[in-house]
């Protein structure tokens, strides 16, 4: 599996190109992290790969998955995860509900999708907190909870918008290893976003500095 | 390049598309189908009786009934002058206790007020004012009355009861409105950077707040100022009756025997228009020249008396407001349990079931009515609102502003302007009246209540949270019915309740459209309350009150149910 | 026994008359008639849906009251039906009417009828040419609508707190000034007030036989000019000093009840024991009328021409009109209203049936409700309201 960029660019109705056409190989199992100053478009991009631009951005290039054009396909047709600084787990569902939610529909039975999903708790140090409500749960558990809930999607790829920049520093690398493990051990190209060099280092990948146009651009 | 349209976004416009044709042509065109028949008929058109020419004497005639001049007068007196007072009171009484009241809070404090319709309240406060009623039976020992004085306090010849029961009504909802603009200002910080430079409360509040929220509360207080001018179910129970507001004396005319009358009616019907044109456009000419003066009056950087004694006059003005919509409210519940309840006594000499129940055949036909109406009109308001609002998101295309006013159009537009034309049409195309046709006038007034109350809520949920669905490889039915709607199931409640509200309120509609034959509550309220009997008028206008508190209860208590184990959908969204 | 009884019946179905009525009968069973009716008085109210219930038992039609504030409001509905071509199917199947709206519509052709002489119960009414039952507002009635109560102007008072009462226009104006703020009237746009102006138009007019004629200009300057001269005496004594005035029969009572003034009228002369029997009247509420007569009429139903249910509402017509239902309508238990069957018309037992209703202390009887002064000609109140509003509502 992997993740690939040609010539990806992305224009905004107002202020034109906002960084030079991109072109990226992310390896299966590798995570390559994209940074560049503030402002600069980075969480635009991964928006753009993963189908959620928003109104008034237009993007030019493709994005192909494992050898699969997936630029003109809906997001949820894509089959790329992403996860945000929050977690946004869905306040209206117990923990082990949102977990479910992504679990793919041919994975028939309530026992096994139960299972399935227990199972995921207790590799993330959550079992028993099923029927939780998110709310309650502390900020490393939730960053936990949302990282296995983007993979029992069985995603082909994976996007990371500066997921660790909420968590205080103890927790902060925690959290990395554990989310580099599970993405390496299920070989999923993944595409990381942030601003901390120490997020760059740990993950032992490719770096990829995002240059951009425009006025307020260093 | 992404030039072809996603299959979502081009299912979006399309949804947007339909929503706005069915609002297009369904409410908005039938309306001005109306404005035309009666815009005809004011210029002397009229084939039925056989008018046929083009001619101005409508308009001669209109001037020339008896009263026309003061009728005009009386209607732009309490209009303007209930819309402008509310305002400031409102305005005022938020400087003072904005600090200490939440959105929430206030809007659960208000909800009584909101929820009542405009007759209930007519009738509640017709006793309370009154020369027999309640407060001059409070005072009689004092100023040692054994009959009622004769003091017009009620259907005076000035308007002034209308002016108070219209502002009774109008200040909670300028509240709510301002309140919930306050919530998008950091007003703290305003406020404590003007202080810091010297400018009292009040001041920082005129010259740093209000600037702000008044483009937000606009649109409200046109809507309000539409309202007060061509009230007419207030009209009847506390207004002046020789002669009575020009709305009021249209409705009249247009049911007097003689059919000749429909000509000047129509005119009247048309002027009532064109009244509520001018008063907003003196609204907008106010701001601007308000703009002018405020910039220059900013300039000169006076810091200005202290408004403090403004600020607490306000306050109390409110107070004294909302104590006497809350009599007015009691005192419905007292009058429908009263046998016997003679001047002076304070409480009712002999109390009796027998109001509710000698009056059960009516009132139990009235109330199915009045639900089913308003279940019939909040569900297919909510179905074309959530439509819309489903079409912008995945057309990711905000709303042009002419769909803007045609939403909110039926909301300006004086509903005796246009629904006697109306019916005449709707006759004419054999749509005969019913449940049918007057389910379809209501809802032309509770669809942009409902919008109105859903798309803040709607728009400010969290787009990540539909993101993160997709990516989780949930399709756009089941983002919005999965995690859209769940999570915004209190909005769409108190948007619900609202137009519940809203439909148990209508009058005129419902008189028009319904040929008289659909009996609701408000109807039946407004036609008793001219009777003798006060007694079942209590009835009738306690259950017409009752209807939307059960609404907004429910709205409040279904979400509490639902999410109690949920602690994020809990008390943080605005109503 | 039986064979008078059949030959009787097998009479009556041959008389082509009646024969229509059992085809009347045939069409109506099934029907719901709306009537639009006066709302204002919950006891006439409850009267009609007493006679929506009886009519459904008896001959399968049921009855809906369309509440009204103004029986114009079903006159203009009609016509807008008309006006919109709507010749059959219409909205509205019977109005209870009478005076200026029956004229209106009798004149533009919005009726349906004649249709009152094939009532089979029309046979206890005194239809000749000039008795109240034929000559409406000194319109005939042509049959075009059918009787159902009596109505007489009388005045309502509380003994209690009033102890003389003028016995004729003249004397309001010195009641007035003994007792300042302590009467008004309705306001004459509703029927009620119109009907005070009426009376006193009545009294005080120099040539009252001129009243009987349509409305000439010399004629009402002549005929009013006593009238105005003795309004603007009265009027600064008024209630609210003749500012405002209540908006009909109904919103008067409720003052006098509340005590804010000290005289009512009505057109239904058991309206007040009725009143007290409900406790919306204290008990020292007496009836009283002017010496001299007062304005007595006939409260009519009438059919509109595109009535959906025309057969029913014929049906319900008859019905009102049966000596049983008019007995159960003047006991003051029910309704109070008096009768407009003719007596002499009636069997032993119906007559007995009417001696037999119970009394009540503020219940006048027919004797104690005087001569009956004749209705003046409709265009005389029109012109009238028309005058008042002129001068006074400014």
């Amino acid at each position: 599996m992997s993740l690939d960029l040609e010539a990806l660019c992305i224009r905004s109705a107002t202020d034109g190109a906002l960084f030079a056409p991109l072109t990226l190989h992310v390896p299966a199992g590798g995570v390559v992290t994209v940074m560049g100053p503030s402002g600069v478009g980075k969480s635009t991009l991964l928006d753009g790969i993963g189908g959620h631009l928003a109104h008034g951005f237009r993007l030019s290039g493709r994005v192909m998955l494992n050898g699969r054009d997936v630029t003109h396909l809906p997001a949820e047709a894509r089959r790329i995860g992403l996860m945000f600084q929050d977690p946004l787990l869905f306040p209206h569902l117990s923990l082990g509900d949102n977990l479910a939610f992504g679990l793919p529909p041919a994975l028939r039975g309530q026992a096994i999708r139960r299972a399935t999903v227990e199972e995921a708790l207790g590799q993330s140090g959550l079992s028993g907190l099923h029927d939780r409500d998110p709310a309650t749960l502390s900020g490393g558990q939730r960053a936990r909870a949302a990282l296995m809930r983007s993979l029992l999607a069985a995603p082909e790829a994976l996007l990371l918008d500066e997921p660790f920049s909420k968590l205080d520093a103890g927790l902060r690398d925690e959290v990395r290893r554990f989310a580099f493990a599970h993405v390496k051990s299920r070989v999923i190209p993944t595409l990381m976003v942030t601003h901390d060099p120490e997020d760059a280092a740990a993950t032992g990948g490719e770096v990829v500095e995002l240059k951009g146009y425009g006025p307020n651009q260093t | 390049m992404g030039t072809a349209l996603h299959p979502v976004t081009r299912d979006g416009r399309l949804l947007q598309a339909v929503v706005l044709g069915v609002v297009g042509l369904g409410l908005i065109a039938p309306i001005g189908l109306g404005l035309l028949q009666t815009g005809r008929a004011a210029f002397g058109i009229l084939y039925a009786l056989g008018h046929t020419e083009l001619t101005l004497d409508p308009w001669r005639d209109l001037a020339a009934l008896p009263g026309f001049a003061t009728s005009l007068r009386l209607t732009l007196g309490t209009g303007l002058g209930s819309t402008l007072l509310s305002l400031l009171l409102a305005t005022g009484f938020c400087a003072a206790v904005h600090a200490r009241m939440s959105p929430m809070a206030g809007a659960r404090l208000l909800t009584p007020f909101l929820a009542i319709p405009h007759a209930a309240m007519a009738v509640g406060l017709a006793f309370v004012l009154a020369p027999s009623g309640w407060i001059a039976r409070a005072l009689a020992p004092l100023a040692g009355w054994e009959r009622p004085p004769d003091l017009a306090t009620v259907n005076d010849g000035w308007g002034l009861a209308l002016l108070v029961g219209l502002m009774v009504k109008e200040v909670p909802f300028l509240l709510l409105v301002i309140l919930s603009a306050l919530s998008q200002i950091p007003v703290a910080r305003h406020m404590a950077a003007g202080r810091a430079l010297g400018y009292g409360r009040g001041i920082v509040w005129v010259k740093i707040i209000m600037p702000q929220v008044w483009p937000m509360i606009r649109l409200p207080v046109w809507v309000v100022l539409a309202y007060a001018l061509s009230v007419v179910d207030m009209a009847i129970i506390l207004g002046p009756s020789n002669p009575p507001t020009l709305a009021l004396a249209v409705t009249r005319w247009f049911t007097d025997p003689d059919p000749a009358m429909i000509l000047p009616a129509s005119a009247g019907a048309v002027l009532q228009a064109v009244l509520v044109v001018l008063g907003v456009g003196l609204l907008l000419g106010l701001e601007a020249a308000g703009k002018r003066v405020g910039l220059w009056w900013l300039r000169r950087g006076g810091r200005g008396l202290s408004a403090e004694p403004g600020l607490w006059a306000a306050s109390a003005a409110v107070m004294a407001l909302m104590a006497a919509g809350t009599l007015a409210m009691a005192s419905l519940l007292v009058w429908s349990l009263a046998w016997r309840w003679s001047f002076p006594q304070i409480m009712p000499e002999s109390l009796s079931l027998k109001p509710w129940a000698g009056a059960m055949q009516g009132w139990t036909r009235a109330l199915s009515n009045t639900l089913i109406l308003a279940g019939a009109t909040v569900g297919l308001s909510l179905v074309l609102a959530i439509a819309l609002l489903e079409g912008e998101d995945r057309a990711r295309r905000g709303r042009a502003a002419w769909a803007e006013s045609l939403i909110y159009l039926p909301l300006l537009i004086p509903q005796i302007g246009f629904l006697y034309g109306l019916n005449v049409v709707f006759l004419r195309a054999g749509i005969s009246s019913g449940m049918a046709a007057v389910i379809w006038a209501q809802t032309l007034f509770v669809f942009p209540y409902v919008m109105i109350a859903l798309s803040g809520p709607w728009r400010s949920m969290d787009p990540r949270m539909v993101n993160a669905a997709a990516a989780l490889g949930a399709g756009p039915w089941r983002r919005l019915m999965a995690v859209k709607l769940p999570i915004l199931l209190r909005p769409i409640l108190t948007a619900a309740a609202i137009g519940a509200a809203v439909s148990v309120a209508q009058y005129l509609p419902t008189l028009f459209m319904g040929a008289g034959r659909i009996a609701t509550l408000t109807t039946e309220a407004v036609t008793l309350s001219s009777g003798s009997d006060r007694r079942v008028t209590g009835v009738y206008a306690s259950l017409q009150a009752a209807l939307p508190l059960a609404a907004y209860l429910a709205a409040f208590a279904i979400p509490a149910i639902a999410h109690r184990n949920r602690r994020a959908l809990m008390g943080t969204e605005t109503a | 026994m039986k064979l008078p009884l059949i030959a009787a019946l097998v009479l009556t179905l041959a008389t082509p008359a009646l024969a229509d009525w059992q085809a009347t009968l045939g069409a109506a069973r099934g029907q719901t008639v709306y009537w639009n009716a006066w709302g204002g008085d919950e006891r006439t109210n409850a009267f009609i849906a007493w006679v929506g219930q009886q009519t459904e038992t008896l001959y399968g039609v049921k009855v809906e009251q369309v509440k009204l504030s103004d029986t114009a409001e079903a006159v203009t509905r009609v016509i807008s039906e008309k006006a919109a071509g709507q010749t059959e199917g219409g909205s509205v199947d019977l109005i209870w009417i009478n005076g200026p709206n029956f004229l209106a519509m009798k004149g533009q052709g919005l009726l349906h009828g004649p249709f009152v002489a094939g009532l089979p119960n029309a046979r206890f009414l005194d239809l000749s040419p000039a008795s109240p039952a034929s000559v409406d507002f000194t319109v005939p009635v042509e049959g075009m609508e059918s009787p159902w109560r009596l109505a007489k102007f009388v005045f309502t008072y509380d003994s209690a707190r009033v102890d003389t009462v003028p016995v004729d226009m003249a004397g309001f104006v010195d009641w007035a000034t003994a007792h300042p703020g302590r009467f008004t009237h309705p306001n004459p746009s509703n029927f009620m007030g119109a009907t005070f102006l009426k009376q006193a138009l009545i009294e005080l007019a120099p040539d009252p036989t001129v009243l009987q004629q349509p409305i000439t200009d010399a004629a009402f300057a002549a005929a009013t000019a006593p009238l105005w001269v003795w309004y603007d005496a009265l009027r600064p004594n008024l209630w609210r000093q003749g500012k405002t005035f209540p908006e009909n029969q109904s919103a008067q009572q409720q003052l006098l009840n509340d005590g804010e003034v000290d005289i009512s009228m009505s057109f239904d002369p058991a309206s007040t024991a009725a009143a007290i029997a409900q406790s919306l009247m204290p008990e020292t509420a007496r009836v009283f009328v002017h010496e001299g007569g007062s304005i007595g009429n006939i409260s009519f139903v009438a059919i509109p021409f595109n009535a959906a249910h025309a057969e029913g509402a014929e049906v319900v017509a008859n019905f009102l009109l049966d000596p049983a239902t008019q007995a159960h309508m003047q006991n003051i238990e029910v309704l109070g209203s008096f009768s407009v069957l003719d007596p002499m018309k009636l069997d032993d037992a119906a007559n007995a049936a009417f001696a037999a209703l119970p009394t009540a202390p503020a219940l006048p009887s027919v004797a104690d409700l005087g001569p009956t002064l004749l209705e003046p000609h409709a265009s005389w109140m029109t012109r009238l309201t028309e005058e008042w509003a002129r001068r006074y509502t400014r």
